[in-house]
This record gives structure tokens, sequence and C-alpha cells, in this order.
């Protein structure tokens, strides 16, 4: 019976309608970019293919553990060690082909299994100590961070593992993960972009679809209200730990496969750029309102600025400079655009 | 008829602290059953017993007759107790349509494509909250923009949908103004018409009295004194709640106080 014409509802405009979308802000700020690099371009290879090649390339692997950190975010949660996270499943993965020989699929299979048992592990940590994430994560950061450089020392002499193209298996698996195709005369996309547009696909659908979805914004909305209402929040807080490590495991698969090796170092200091495409992205830092999207806008204002700074011939050392601004302008404007859209209160 | 619910000889204790001891009440279907107490009395606790945050220390817990044993809020939300806590009932960054429905999701299609009726769930809280007299914009705003009372409401009318036989209010009354007190009470009347067990908490009588069945008076911990509908007034409640005397030499002393002005 209840009709959507109901002349009691004032229909709010469209404008304020789409201002309530959390990623709005990041999609005028990626435009904004988008254009400013284009203007300042001197290879005239910015707005064309070669350049979208180069910035989507960068804003995948950020994207991709963006998505599922702004996941985690919203359900009121950090993970610090999100970043470290691609170094440690990369040179897992690495040393178990170089010193046992393994079969590349096997290697992967163990690397995810691990990852898996740390994002359990900082979820369960979380749960039953009721730590801060935030403090929780840090540690696991630094145990991981350790003994990355550690663990690779004492096996390999080295600070890095190589020869991972001659595995068993490698060809079938870089084929799936890491293969770039040709989109035009000598310039190529990689995997990781398409990869990137699922799980983006996928994070919107879990967010907005899903019951899931729902015990993720009631989790970092209220997790007392969530739970009186019968969320199991602790089941939920944990499994976005998991895909967390689950994601950034992947992209450390990616890495590993892509470089035929990983150094000890790799990935530390990630963790950063996952939660400024989150924020960017128009993720409250305080949980309970964000979006999957978003992140991957957040992701792509990141690429196009690690590109487009050198190719309008600025020095490239002040691109951090740069990407702490748009952090702050980012979010910034969202919490801004956030309160005039919910009209009034919060 | 067994009562909707029950609580024998109940006590809890944290460590050396003792909550509740020996507390016995009983809330039958179609009456609102008040438990009065003021700040300390051990209202959260039995609370928290009641909808099965706590399990108690000692004594029994029935529901409809049989004994409760509840490990989480989802175990009695699941044998029909449902709590309105007091400011913990809604989630304010969430649409009022998603906060009807959270825990209790309508999904719809297959395998990895079950998804939220969204359309359904929308129409089901439009519904329910115009039955309540709560005609809402649009079910797609975030309920913070709502008032206190309306949100109250949200959260009675959900306990309702999903099938409450005993529904506890937390201080439903305490941050509200005089006019949406008048609604949430009126709310809370419905619900007794249509047959729930209602459990009112309070601190103040004179709500308890406006709606009342049976009064349950509760002080550090130990149940105080039991009144029904008809044997007692609102003085008379008053009165026992702050402890008769204690009210009485106070009224002494700020009469002293003005007279001296």
């Amino acid at each position: 019976m209840a009709n959507s014409t109901d002349e009691r509802v004032k229909r709010a405009s469209v404008v304020t309608q789409l201002m309530r979308q959390p990623e709005v802000g990041a999609l005028i700020g990626a435009i904004a970019i988008y254009l400013l690099f284009s203007w300042r371009d001197t290879t005239g290879n910015f707005a064309g293919l070669g350049g979208f090649a180069g910035w989507s390339d960068i804003a995948s692997t950020i994207g991709m553990v963006g998505i599922t950190v702004s996941l985690l975010m919203i359900a009121g949660e950090f993970d610090l060690s999100s970043g470290v996270m691609v170094g440690s499943v990369g040179l897992l993965i690495g040393l178990l082909v170089q010193e046992f020989n393994m079969n590349i699929w096997l290697a992967i299979l163990i690397g995810m299994a691990f990852a898996g048992g740390v994002g359990l592990l900082n979820g369960w940590l979380v749960i039953k100590t009721k730590l801060p994430s935030f403090i929780v994560t840090l540690a696991t950061f630094f145990v991981l961070k350790g003994a990355n450089l550690a663990y690779t020392m004492m096996v390999t002499g080295a600070v890095r593992v190589t020869g991972v193209d001659k595995a068993p298996g490698y060809e079938s698996a870089y084929n799936l993960f890491a293969f770039p195709f040709k989109i035009a005369d000598g310039v190529q996309v990689q995997a990781s972009v398409l990869w990137w547009v699922l799980f983006t696909a996928i994070g919107t659908w879990v967010l907005t679809n899903t019951k899931f979805g729902n015990w993720i914004y009631a989790a970092g909305g209220d997790a007392n209200a969530a739970r009186n209402a019968g969320v199991p929040v602790a089941k939920t807080k944990i499994l976005l730990f998991m895909s967390t490590s689950l994601m950034a495991a992947f992209v450390g698969v990616i890495d590993v496969l892509r470089l035929q090796g990983m150094q000890a170092g790799q990935g530390v200091g990630y963790e950063f750029f996952y939660i400024i495409a989150a924020a960017v992205g128009g993720t409250l830092l305080t949980g309970g309102a964000g979006s999957a999207i978003g992140a991957s806008i957040g992701a792509a204002i990141m690429g196009m600025a690690y590109i487009g700074i050198p190719y309008s011939q600025w020095d490239s050392n002040w691109t951090s400079t740069f990407l702490g601004l748009i952090l702050f302008t980012a979010v910034m404007v969202n919490t801004y655009i956030g309160r005039k859209a919910r009209g009034g209160k919060r | 008829m067994a009562n909707a619910l029950e609580l024998k000889n109940v006590g809890k204790s944290f460590g050396s602290v003792i909550a509740l001891q020996g507390v016995s009440i009983e809330a039958e279907a179609g009456a609102v059953t008040c438990i009065l107490g003021d700040n300390g009395a051990g209202k959260s606790t039995l609370i928290k017993i009641l909808s099965g945050v706590h399990k108690p220390s000692s004594g029994d817990f029935l529901v409809a007759g049989e004994a409760a044993d509840y490990n989480s809020p989802r175990d009695a939300l699941d044998a029909g107790i449902a709590t309105v806590f007091q400011d913990l009932a809604t989630i304010p960054l969430m649409s009022v349509w998603r906060n009807f429905f959270i825990g209790n999701e309508i999904e719809r299609g297959w395998g990895p494509f079950r998804r939220l009726d969204v359309k359904a769930m929308k129409e089901i809280t439009k519904q329910q909250l115009l039955a309540m007299g709560i005609d809402l914009r649009d079910t797609n705003q975030h309920i913070g923009t709502l008032s206190g009372g309306e949100r109250q409401a949200v959260a009675i009318a959900r306990a309702e949908y999903f099938g409450a036989k005993v529904l506890i209010l937390d201080e439903p009354t305490s941050a509200l103004g005089v006019r949406q007190s008048g609604i949430v009470l009126k709310y809370l009347l419905k619900a007794k018409e249509r047959g729930v067990a209602v459990i009112f908490i309070t601190h103040n009588p004179s709500h308890a009295f406006l709606v009342g069945d049976r009064f349950f008076l509760l002080n550090r911990g130990q149940l105080l004194n039991r009144f029904e509908r008809n044997n007692v007034q609102l003085e008379e409640l008053t009165k026992a709640m702050a402890g008769g005397r204690d009210l009485e030499t106070l009224t002494q002393e700020i009469q002293a106080v003005r007279g001296a002005m």
C-alpha cells in the first residue's frame, strides 16, 4: 500500500540525495585532480591510455586493500599491520619456493593461510583483550616487520628472496594474477586493475546489499546497540580483520609474481596509503559510515598523484606532501558535506 | 496461566559487590509492570539479567513458566524478550529502515546473490511506524535526525513487530520532555493492549503511576515493596520510593530554606 508518490513525503532534492553518498566528495576531488594533471601534463600522455595504465597500476594495489581497510574502519577498527602483511606473504612464498622448490600454487595457499591466521589473531586479540585495535595491530606490524627482515636474513643470508619465476606452476599463477594485457599499441594494463574493479564491486555489494554489510555499519555505529539487537559484533569484526589480512596477502602474491622476488622491507608504510584511501573516500575514522567505492576513488587519486607529479615535471619528492594536503582537504570537505546533507544534527 | 516472566529470589554479585539480592518479580501478559528505583538501586543489573546480558548468580529466572538460561541478548530475543535500552536502542548514522531490521534483515535471492530485500523492509518500516502514529518523510533518513521520543517509538515498534511477548523499557522517558514522554507512554499502553507483557523501568513515579498495573520498588539491590494498581496512590508511591521519611525531612528542610529567604 505504501505508494512511492506519497504526498506526505517531501522528496529530498537530487543534489541532497547525491551529497548523502559518502564518496561524492572524493569523486569531485578525483575529477579536480584529473583535470589538474591533464592541464599541467608535459608529456601529453596523462589523459590518454598511457597515463591510465600508469596510475591504475598504482591505484589498483592500494585500492584493493583500501577497500577492506575501509570496511574494517566502518566497523570501527584499524589494521596497521595490513601494509607489512604484503611483504610478509610475498617473502613467505619466495622462501618456500627458493628453499624447498615448492609448487607456487601450494606456496600461495600457505601464504594465504598464514595471512588468514594473522588476521584471525588480530581480531581475536582485539575482541578478547578489549584493547584498541590501533595498539594490537601496531604490535603485529612491528612483530612482522622485524620477522620479515630477520627471517629472510637467517634463511637466505640476504635482504631479499629471488627466483620465484623458477617455481613449478609459476606460469599459470602469473597468467591469472599478474599478467599485463595490451589495450593499445605499446600500452599495457596490469591484471591487478581488473582484480581491483572486481573487488570494488564485491565490496560495494556486500556493504549495501547484504546482511553482513548491515552488521558492519551497525558494529561501527554503535557496537552495544548492535549487540543488543542481536548482531554478532565479534564475529563481524574478526571476519573483517581476516579479509583485510587476506587482501594484503593477495597483493603480496601479485607483487611477488610480478617482481619474481621480494625485498624484506616491502609493504612497510603501505598501511597509511590504505587508510588515506579509505579516509579520502569518505570513511569515518570513528566508524559507522563509509563506502567501498569511496576507498577505490581515494586510491585512484593517489595513483594519479604518483604519475601526474613526474609527468608535470614537478619534483616527485613532494608526492607525500601533496598526498598529505589531499588527505586533509578531502576529509574536511567530506565532513562538511556530510553535515550539510544530513541536515542539522551530527 | 503462568506469568510471562518471573524472577524468584534472584541475586547477582560481581566479585565481592552484591548488586541484587533476593529479588522476586512477576510480569503478566497484557499488563504494565513497573520497576521503580533510584540511582544505584540495581535497576540496570536487573535489566541486564532479563535481557540476557548477565546470568543471575542465584535464584530462578522463568519465562512462560519455564526456566530460562540465556547466554546472549540474541537468546533472550529468540525467546520473545525484547529490551529497549535507554540510549543504546538505535544507531544514529544508519537509516530508519536499517535500524528497524537490524539483526532481523529480510533477504531474498539465492546462494552468493542473497541480498537484502530493501523495498520490502522500507515498506514494512513505514507501515509499522504509521500504525504507531509516526509519519516519516523518508525511512532512508538517518535515525539520528529523529527526536528522542520518535527513536524510542521506532525501537518499540521494532520489538513488537518481531514478536516480542515481553517488552522491557529501560528509562524510556528519562531524557525526554513532557510531551515526548507522553507520546512514549501512549505507545507503551498500545503494546499492553496488544497483549504484550510490558516491563517499564523508571525512576519517575508519576510516569509509572500513569500506566502501571503493578509496581515493584527496588532499593540498594533488594525488593523494598510491591503495590497493585488498585491499592496505591501516587503520593504513597513517591513516598515509598524516596524512602518516605527522607522525603518529608527534605521537604521540611527546603521549606525552611525558602522561609529564610
